[in-house]
């Protein structure tokens, strides 16, 4: 159906926009769910994310089995005992562990074999330590086994048998990293954190009301009165969308005062680009309850829509660079995948507009087309056109 | 004073994609402009669309429609901005107050600030809504959230005014209200469109477009259709307990096309040409005493649509197992009280039941009849008080006394996506069925409410007549003492309404006692004993008849039992319309 421009209601078009905004607000205010899923969401999944969720693998519980007992191997079972990296305890045998490593208690068990020291001493066969890990979880696996020979390597050197490795390193690496010194994954999953909660007021508040009109009866009161199709879509979109920044820049304030994350750029800089993605986000949840018309389908479709490609596939917690081309390419629509480097840029480097500049851009091209797509698809009738 | 009628209907069909048959199938009608035209027809024979499509929201398949020379299907912008327009569920936004669903309606309409205030005073004068400006809308009660519906439509004074099912579940006084306000209307420029299932408002109306099945049966004057039933209808005398075999005999009966219990007498509509001497040999070694009756609109809608649905006799009759009541008493109630915070719902409510009646619980919305009536069927624990049934204390052995009961609900609660055989199964299990006893008893029910035919449809998709004996099949799986039936037949045409009583008829004349709730008076008629709530309290009980008594006077010398409500309910002082129904 095409949308008819008359120029005698023209006048009027911004007083129905204004009437059917302030009743948007007071729905809002009246109504403790969306106050809810604006402040209490946040802070909750903040909360959830900041403490729970962590990728840096800190006290692994792992057993060292002492099978010899020299000065050597107790002080190497004492390195181990003493790094951040493991929470360790000591045996005898393997015997000892081996209910605790099926069980999933322990991550691994590092042997220290009898014939350790003499090794050492003789220096002809390098020293040998077994480590065995609980390969049905296999990232702490790789850990326990990473940072066991790292242990062990440092405790080499830091007692003087540096030609028991027998190699000596052709080239040095010593890394820093740029941003996040710490390599704190915190710094990094918090913005992931933001743009979850932006994807979420935005798809899926507007996707129940426009959907609780539909199902209430009101949407065909308002379709007799003058009103036009895109008043009702603009009076939908401004009041989210001051829902959507206030909750946002609320996160922030909180990923900044609880977590300490720094804030390297601007003000400035954070709200255009929250704004492009929360304005994607309102667009996409119309469009849901567009076409759906039924709450319950359009909090379904929301969740689907949003909240899973922006958990998955915005790269903040699975890498988009080693995903397969295929889901690679599939990122490229998710606008989430922009969002996020953009807004942790913001956090850890400041306004590098290079980065920032063509994320927005591309978020509003998804959004011009989203609600495009919605205004055409809004029949100003009980059926689709 | 305008020649040109207000809309005009020419060949209009509409067919929807996926029906089988048209919603809508070639109507041609004008409607006049300064007078109420009313719309009533069965369920389902497109009323609701023809609704839609006048007020632009839908577009013919085939055919023209106009308003004041706008077409529907070019200039909808055009209609928008001289009708008003209710649809069924008032279109209100309950979130907000009255008066923030009136800024918003006359913003939306154009009505500037200045004359905003006028026209506010006027609307909330007429309508008496004055003092609950600041109320939110859901806080309403039914009828004042139906007044407010109106009053949105209505603040540009359209030249159209479409009210879709205004009065469905919305007590008879809040009914006369609503109709007042819409008569004075209709005087004064604006064309009404009512569309009901109430044939009592349809007889009021100045002009009647009779639907059925997407084709007009009648349009014109509705006195006119009235007066063709002329000498057809008869009143029939009788003690109470004999009125449900009189009526039973005269359905029977092929030259009778209607029937009614009404009050203590049995009102007969006798097809055309037949013989009104042979009512009074209906009952073998008996002479009736037949006297003739006013003809009513309802009787022509019965004999126009009758044509169409044959009359068949309730299978309950020869197949339910009678049912003994192991108690004097079937439901008694005493004292019963229920407060929610400082608000008295219900407040010493006090009756008891013998088996096999039929009581009726009657009171406007929020008077405190659907909070006693969950109280006597164990779905709320009363305050003070206690409830019984079948002589089992609902509060002391609630699982005992729930075997002895069938709860209908108000609406449909069978799984809407489950056959029909489906939801039965599952009842039957839900009950404690098993095995051949299940099969057995699902199998008489089929034959008693002749389901064979839907067995295997969703239920969702079944007829309204169909639906309702499904939920009656299902909630008397277990052969229960007593019924509760909670505005069985809200929104129900009437003729399925007949056909629900019956069966409710033939299961009290097998013993079981029902107690029901309704804002049809049609359907309180049929009530052994009425008991009539209000603000919480029970003001009036007693037989239809008795009541009707009560309020006699040289005003209303032939009170209906719409009157005695009225009437009743207006002694006892003003409404406590403020406090919202608690359904």
């Amino acid at each position: 159906m095409k949308v008819t421009q008359k120029g005698k209601s023209n006048g009027s078009s911004w007083i129905r926009t204004r009437a059917l905004m302030i009743k948007e607000s007071h729905q809002i205010i009246r109504d403790p769910s969306s106050l809810l899923i604006a402040f209490a969401l946040p802070f909750i999944m903040l909360f959830l994310f900041g403490y729970g969720l962590s990728l840096d693998t800190n006290n692994l519980k792992i057993g060292v089995v002492m099978e010899d007992l020299s000065n050597d191997a107790r002080s190497l079972a004492y390195a181990f005992a003493n790094t951040s990296y493991f929470d360790a305890r000591l045996g005898h045998s393997r015997k000892y562990f081996e209910n605790e490593l099926i069980s999933g208690h322990i991550r691994g068990v590092i042997v220290i074999p009898q014939d350790f020291t003499e090794n050492l001493r003789k220096g002809e066969v390098s020293p040998k330590l077994q480590v065995l890990s609980d390969g049905s979880e296999p990232n702490s696996a790789t850990f326990v086994e990473n940072y066991a020979s790292g242990v062990f390597l440092t405790w080499l050197i830091a007692n003087g048998y540096e030609n028991a490795t027998r190699t000596s390193p052709l080239l040095d690496v010593e890394p820093r990293f740029w941003f996040n010194p710490e390599l704190s994954s915190r710094n990094t999953i918090l913005p992931g954190c933001i743009t979850i909660i932006i994807a979420i007021i935005g798809t899926l508040l507007t996707a129940l009301v426009v959907a609780r009109e539909w199902e209430r009866g009101t949407m065909e009161s308002l379709m007799v009165t003058p009103v036009k199709i895109r008043e009702i879509i603009i009076s939908k979109i401004v009041p989210y969308f001051i829902l959507g920044m206030v909750s946002m820049l609320f996160s922030v304030a909180i990923c900044m005062v609880l977590f300490g994350m720094p804030f390297r750029g601007s003000v400035f800089a954070l709200c255009i680009i929250s704004s492009a993605f929360l304005l994607v986000s309102l667009a996409g949840g119309l469009l849901i309850s567009t076409l759906s018309k039924n709450q319950f389908v359009a909090a379904q479709a929301s969740l689907v829509s949003a909240f899973l490609p922006t958990t998955l596939l915005s790269g903040f917690i699975f890498e988009i660079d080693s995903m397969p081309a295929i889901l690679r390419a599939i990122t490229w629509v998710v606008p989430a995948s922009y969002f996020v480097p953009s807004l942790q840029t913001v956090f850890l480097a400041g306004d590098v507009w290079p980065v920032l500049l063509p994320a927005t851009g591309i978020m509003m091209l998804i959004f011009i087309l989203l609600f495009t797509i919605t205004i055409m698809k809004s029949p100003k009738r009980l059926e689709a056109s | 004073m305008n020649e040109l009628p207000l809309v005009q209907i020419s060949n209009v069909s509409k067919v929807f994609t996926g029906g089988k048959s048209p919603a809508l199938d070639s109507i041609s009608v004008d409607i006049k402009p300064g007078c109420i035209t009313g719309l009533a027809g069965p369920d389902g024979s497109g009323k609701t669309t023809l609704m839609r499509l006048i007020a632009g929201l839908m577009i013919p398949s085939s055919g023209t429609l106009t308003v004041c020379g706008f077409d529907v299907v070019n200039n909808p912008e055009e209609i928008h901005e001289i009708a008003g327009y209710m649809p069924q569920r008032f279109g209100l936004y309950e979130d907000l107050t009255v008066i923030e669903n009136l800024n918003l309606y006359a913003d939306l309409q154009g009505v500037s600030q200045d004359e905003r205030s006028g026209v506010f005073n006027r609307l909330l004068d007429f309508t008496d809504l004055k003092r609950f400006q600041k109320r939110l809308a859901g806080a309403l009660s039914g009828g004042m959230k139906q007044k407010l519906g109106l009053m949105c439509a209505l603040i540009r004074r359209p030249k159209l005014l479409l009210l879709d099912e205004p009065s469905v579940g919305v007590d008879p006084v809040s009914r006369r209200e609503l109709w007042k306000i819409v008569r004075e209307l209709a005087g004064q420029e604006t064309g009404v469109v009512w569309s009901t299932a109430y044939l009592d408002e349809a007889e009021r109306c100045d002009e009647i477009i009779l639907l059925s099945e997407g084709k007009i049966l009648y349009s014109g004057i509705p006195k006119k259709l009235t007066a063709s039933m002329k000498g057809r209808s008869f009143l029939v005398k009788e003690s109470a307990s004999g009125r449900r075999s009189i009526l039973d005999s005269a359905m029977k009966n092929d030259s009778v096309r209607d029937g009614v219990i009404q009050g203590g007498s049995v009102r007969l509509v006798l097809k055309s040409g037949a013989d009104s001497s042979l009512i009074e040999s209906l009952i073998p070694g008996r002479k009736l005493a037949a006297v003739p009756a006013e003809p009513r609109f309802e009787d022509a809608f019965v004999d126009l649509l009758q044509h169409r649905h044959a009359h068949k006799e309730s299978g309950v009759a020869s197949m339910i197992r009678p049912v003994h009541a192991d108690s004097r008493t079937a439901v008694q109630a005493e004292g019963l009280t229920k407060c929610f915070g400082d608000f008295k719902a219900a407040d010493d409510i006090s009756f008891s039941i013998p088996p096999g009646r039929i009581f009726g619980l009657l009171g406007p919305n929020g008077a405190g009849k659907s909070t006693t009536f969950k109280m006597m069927c164990g779905l709320l624990k009363p305050t003070a008080g206690r409830a019984a049934v079948n002589g089992i204390d609902l509060e002391n052995a609630p699982g005992r006394a729930r075997s002895c009961i069938g709860y209908m609900a108000q609406k449909f609660s069978l799984y809407s996506n489950l056959s029909v055989a489906q939801n039965m199964d599952f009842f039957a299990g839900v009950y404690g069925l098993y095995g051949s006893g299940k099969r057995k008893t699902i199998g008489q029910l089929v034959d008693m409410f002749d389901l064979a035919q839907y067995i295997d449809s969703t239920a969702g998709e079944l007829p309204l007549g169909f639906k309702q004996r499904l939920a009656l099949s299902c909630s008397i799986m277990h052969n229960p003492v007593v019924l509760f039936l909670d505005e069985p037949t809200s929104g129900v045409d009437p003729l399925t309404r007949r056909e629900f009583w019956n069966h409710m008829n033939a299961m009290v004349e097998k013993g079981v006692t029902v107690v029901v709730t309704t804002h049809f008076m049609e359907e309180a008629e049929y009530c052994d004993e009425i008991g009539l709530i209000h603000q919480g309290r029970m003001i009036a009980s007693g037989s239809p008849d008795m009541l009707k008594d009560k309020v006699r006077s040289v005003e209303i010398p032939e009170p209906t039992l719409e009157d005695a409500f009225v009437e009743l309910i207006k002694k006892t002082g003003p409404g406590n319309s403020g406090i919202p129904a608690r359904e």
